[in-house]
């Protein structure tokens, strides 16, 4: 409230990530490789998680790869006596449409189409504005990371979908489902995003307030 | 810096703030950014080992019953999880059979368990071996748990099912959708901080290393 908010870091004080101690760390001598540790639980401490925006970036940059097989592949192989037939995640959520689900073709595409790209965009955002120790609207930023942890895993939906339809659909010659290969790569975008988010430390949003506010008194 | 009441780093913008004493249920929030600094202790350990247990139970239940049943023109065929997950593995998807298995049973399961043995251990006054690594692998496997996002994929599978034959939800499917609650309600009542204070609060403590 008055000037210059205080953080742990900037008292050297470190916060540990297994039990939450707040401490200088235990010097427990060079035999550490001059880690520190926690004095309650032995946990290694940082103030920030180590190389966290690199480790991001990688996670990101390979997530954005996969994303392009994962929407242009089949992730259903349907064959059937009329034939077989190959679809994309977005020609399940026509499927649906059409069929006169229409409230669960929105959940599939908000879930499997929409949620990763932006979560995708998200991720880049707050990489791009930390790499630059931007200063704007760092709450708004919080809260932006905060809705990413969350939404990620819904994103595993279509993966659920064609396991359950695989597994069911196997009536010989009468119809057989099988998962495509899109299912592996859309697989890949979710956990990719979600290692990502978890290497991506919010606390790097607010540390350039910490920077700028002496200057300027 | 006199100490009156002990800090607390927020572990989402690190800033230092002093704790506060809590009336029951009452949660406190970062004074900054709004992230969850802490809640108030339960007074028993009681009310997680309930849910736990349950969930246990109901966890074996999900997954010894089919989920749902599928009958096409006579034939009938159901599935519980390990087997829809098996016929992935065998049709040449093991990255998705693995995905699927960890995300719906092993992390729940293996949650369950580390919960269960620390609550259990505190109950009856023991410090819980390798604590340290227990709360660590407890942190690490948490957001892999996608129970209530299978609930949902089952739904969107038996709306597509409909279109092959008759659908006959099973058993599994019911105990999925309590479980689901369960774990919830698990998780919301294992609360890190209390069970590192009563970790602390035992009387012999013996030291880790
Ligand atoms: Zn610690
Ligand atoms: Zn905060």
């Amino acid at each position: 409230m008055n000037g210059v908010p205080v953080t742990a870091a900037s008292r050297a004080l470190y916060s540990c990530h297994t039990c939450g101690l707040l401490s200088r760390g235990a010097d427990k001598g060079a035999d550490m490789g001059g880690v520190v540790h926690c004095p309650r639980c032995s946990a290694e401490l940082h103030f920030r998680k180590p190389d966290s925006v690199a480790r991001s970036w990688a996670l990101l940059i390979a997530a954005y790869i996969m994303y392009i097989p994962a929407n242009l592949l089949p992730i259903m192989e349907t064959s059937s006596l009329f034939g077989s037939q190959d679809d994309t995640i977005m020609s399940g959520v026509l499927y649906l449409w059409y069929s006169g689900s229409w409230d669960l073709a929105l959940v599939v595409f908000v879930a499997s189409i929409m949620v990763p790209l932006l979560k995708l965009i998200a991720m880049t955002l707050l990489l791009v504005s930390v790499q630059r120790r931007s200063v704007w609207q760092p709450l708004q930023r919080t809260k932006l990371y905060r809705v990413v942890e969350f939404v990620g895993r819904w994103s595993m939906l279509d993966i659920y979908v064609v396991t359950i339809l695989a597994a069911l659909v196997q009536i010989g010659s009468l119809a057989t489902i099988k998962a495509g290969p899109a299912a592996v790569a859309f697989g890949a975008v979710v956990v990719l995003t979600m290692f990502s988010a978890l290497q991506f430390d919010p606390r790097l949003i607010w540390d350039p307030l910490q920077k700028e506010r002496p200057g300027h008194e | 810096m006199t100490a009156s009441a002990p800090l607390i780093a927020c572990h989402e913008c690190d800033l230092l703030q002093r704790e506060i004493a809590l009336p029951p249920g009452e949660v406190v929030l970062c004074g900054r950014c709004g992230a969850e600094l802490y809640r108030s202790a339960h007074s028993t350990l009681d009310k997680p080992l309930a849910f736990l247990l349950t969930a246990a139970v109901v966890l074996t239940v999900a997954n010894v019953y089919p989920i749902v049943g599928l009958e096409i023109q006579g034939s009938g065929n159901a599935t519980t999880l390990f087997g829809a997950a098996y016929a992935l593995w065998h049709q040449g998807m093991p990255p998705i059979a693995v995905l699927v298995f960890l995300t719906t049973f092993l992390v729940p399961a293996v949650e369950l368990a580390i919960m269960g043995y620390i609550l259990l251990s505190l109950k009856y006054g023991r410090r819980p071996a390798g604590m340290t690594l227990l709360m660590r692998a407890l942190q690490h496997v948490n957001p892999w748990g996608m129970l209530e996002v299978f609930m949902l994929g089952v739904i969107v599978a038996l709306v597509k099912l409909t279109h092959y034959g008759t659908v006959i939800p099973d058993m599994a499917l019911w105990a999925f959708g309590i479980l689901t609650l369960l774990l919830a309600a698990t998780a919301s009542s294992f609360d890190i901080r209390d069970v590192w204070d009563r970790v602390e609060a035992l009387p012999c403590r013996e030291v880790d290393e």
